[in-house]
């Protein structure tokens, strides 16, 4: 039972960065129509400047948690003005094939200063250690990256439905031509909510620094996994995105722990099925 | 919204001559590459990506679909042409039929799959599927996971043709991409490939004019895959080997990569993109992963600025199609 629950603990950590990735991509995708398919690449880069601030700034863990989400956030703003704003008005497919060239360029970069090999990051001394919960061991760090996703997420959420912004933000999902003529600055609220996307990835860079090693490909594949999330998923609802990234985590937990053979690839499995049952997303609507 | 490739102009009779004339051209170009000293082994290989990112460009510019794991029909299409050459010893055209048929029923089951979704969702799940099948092929015993398959035995096609040689293994390999580019020509110049371009204009129209815009999806889908199979067969001959880069996303991206730099849904633009590509890791092979750096860079100049591609270009400025 004791690896029962450490598998489960992994695929509520897993589940977190997918839940963080897949709600950024939502949330992009809602104002820019676009795929980032830079998203892993950036959450690369958060984990990167976490690193960098820590070894060559002597900037601890609680600030990169702070910093690391707005230097790559402005570095992701920077994408958006110079670059993605000129694909306004094309087919959806030319931002899925810029970001993936983004992705390869960042990749390719930090490929040759860092090489394939993982660069460990310490834990924090305040979530050092581990707590002995009676049923299960439980390393006090992993306990911190489940609860304090969780959250982020429940606070994007809330910022997005709740929030007069978040109102303002929705508006301009459906009708930004409308929003613009009410006097608000849609163009600069677009660089703001990819800026909040790509924060979110690289603040699930920072978290998952500690636990996976800092690699140059890190997000490589895991922009792949949580693509197939977003599949399932859909992108019409932000808490649809929340709760099928831990779900499914949690079902990619249980996999490794009853049939590790299939850890890799139960998440496109459900995919296939997802789409021959429903082809739409458990809660998207018809794109 | 802006189609994909908005500027490309209706192909008319006169056109088609003109296309005709540029394959003849083509062909004799490639024919003579034997006596110019060329190094054959690269020639080969640009021949079968081209053939592939041909297959690739019939559903993009013509379907409308971006495929994003076209490697995988790749790769699949090698594993089985590379298992039946070497373990079943099968003759050499045998084992491109065991390839292509391969190819053919993974694009069955990936098609009725990822035709359900359009636009970007489509090149999500085809994406997540090659990824599916390389933790597949990772783990299968008859694919020897990291290692590959490798020594394959060339032999002799119909008994007559001694694949070991260079020169005829070269022809070969032209008069399989030929007939693959010819077949592709043809297919999108028939009332099939006009229906498949109305869908990508306006599919809701397509519908509404009586076609089953699914199955004419589904047929682009397989056809594109089977030929993309081909392509992965013709390649076991060439390199010998089959191994998990070909199946891997990274591949995908270099398809596309092709595709898009010698131009979206022009009938030459793969094949030029394809000896683009191809000469340039050939040439950056000592700058290690500023080859990605240098690749992704050209995808990021060629949607902002240069989104007609080479050949796109040159028939936009002859106002022909190319």
């Amino acid at each position: 039972m004791q690896a029962l629950y450490a598998q489960l603990l992994v695929g509520l950590i897993n589940g977190s960065f997918y839940a963080l990735l897949s709600l950024g991509l939502a949330v992009i995708f809602g104002m820019l129509n676009i795929i980032n398919f830079a998203h892993g690449a950036l959450y690369m880069m958060g984990a990167f400047v976490a690193y960098f601030l820590l070894n060559i700034g002597g900037i601890n863990y609680w600030w990169a948690l702070l910093l690391a989400p707005i230097i790559v956030g402005i570095f992701g703003m920077i994408l958006e003005r110079t670059m993605l704003q000129w694909l306004t008005g094309l087919d959806h497919l030319y931002g899925l094939l810029l970001t993936f060239g983004i992705a390869l360029i960042v990749q390719g970069v930090f490929q040759n200063y860092f090489g394939s090999s993982g660069m460990p990051y310490a834990i924090p001394d305040q979530l050092k250690g581990g707590m002995n919960l009676g049923f299960m061991f439980l390393p006090i760090y992993r306990g911190w990256v489940v609860i304090f996703s969780l959250i982020v997420c429940v606070a994007t959420w809330f910022l997005i439905e709740k929030t007069r912004l978040g109102a303002y933000l929705r508006a301009a999902t459906e009708n930004p031509t409308l929003v613009r003529a009410f006097g608000v600055n849609v163009p600069r609220m677009i660089t703001l909510t990819y800026g909040l996307g790509v924060g979110l990835a690289a603040l699930a860079g920072v978290l998952s620094a500690p636990i996976n090693q800092v690699r140059p490909l890190m997000g490589a594949d895991l922009i792949i996994v949580v693509f197939a999330v977003v599949v399932i998923g859909g992108m019409g609802s932000i808490m649809g995105s929340i709760i099928t990234g831990f779900a499914l985590g949690v079902i990619e937990g249980m996999t490794k722990y009853f049939y590790p053979e299939a850890s890799n690839t139960v998440v496109f499995v459900l995919m296939v099925l997802v789409l021959l049952v429903k082809p739409t997303g458990l809660t998207g609507r018809a794109a | 919204m802006t189609a994909l490739t908005d500027d490309t102009l209706p192909v008319t009779p006169r056109a088609i001559r003109d296309e005709m004339i540029v394959f003849v051209v083509m062909a004799l170009l490639l024919a003579s590459v034997p006596f110019t000293g060329v190094y054959p082994f690269f020639v080969m290989q640009a021949l079968c990506f081209a053939l592939l990112a041909c297959a690739f460009n019939l559903l993009i510019g013509y379907g409308g679909l971006l495929s994003f794991g076209h490697a995988m029909f790749l790769g699949t299409a090698g594993y089985c042409s590379a298992h039946a050459l070497k373990v079943w010893a099968l003759p050499p055209e045998l084992g491109i039929l065991v390839g292509v048929a391969g190819a053919f029923v993974l694009s069955l089951i990936t098609g009725y799959i990822s035709i359900r979704r359009q636009g970007i969702y489509f090149s999500m799940i085809t994406l997540a599927l090659s990824q599916l099948l390389y933790f597949i092929y990772l783990q299968a015993p008859f694919t020897h996971g990291e290692d590959g398959i490798q020594g394959i035995p060339q032999g002799r096609m119909f008994g007559l043709f001694d694949l070991t040689k260079p020169t005829v293994l070269y022809y070969v390999v032209l008069v399989g991409f030929l007939a693959g580019f010819l077949l592709i020509f043809r297919i999108i110049n028939s009332p099939f490939g006009e229906v498949l371009k109305a869908i990508r204009e306006n599919e809701p129209r397509a519908i509404s004019l009586g076609y089953r815009t699914d199955q004419y999806k589904f047929l682009a889908f397989v056809l594109s895959g089977t030929l993309a199979g081909f392509a992965g067969a013709l390649k076991v001959f060439v390199a010998q080997n089959a191994s998990l880069t070909d199946v891997h996303w990274s591949m995908s991206g270099e398809v596309v990569l092709m595709t898009l730099v010698g131009g979206l849904g022009t009938v030459f633009g793969p094949v030029v993109g394809a000896f683009v590509i191809i000469a340039m890791q050939q040439y950056l092979a000592g700058f290690g992963q500023w080859v990605t750096v240098i690749q992704g860079s050209i995808f990021v100049i060629c949607v902002l600025t240069f989104r007609r591609g080479v050949i796109g270009e040159i028939a936009h400025y002859f106002r022909r199609s190319l």
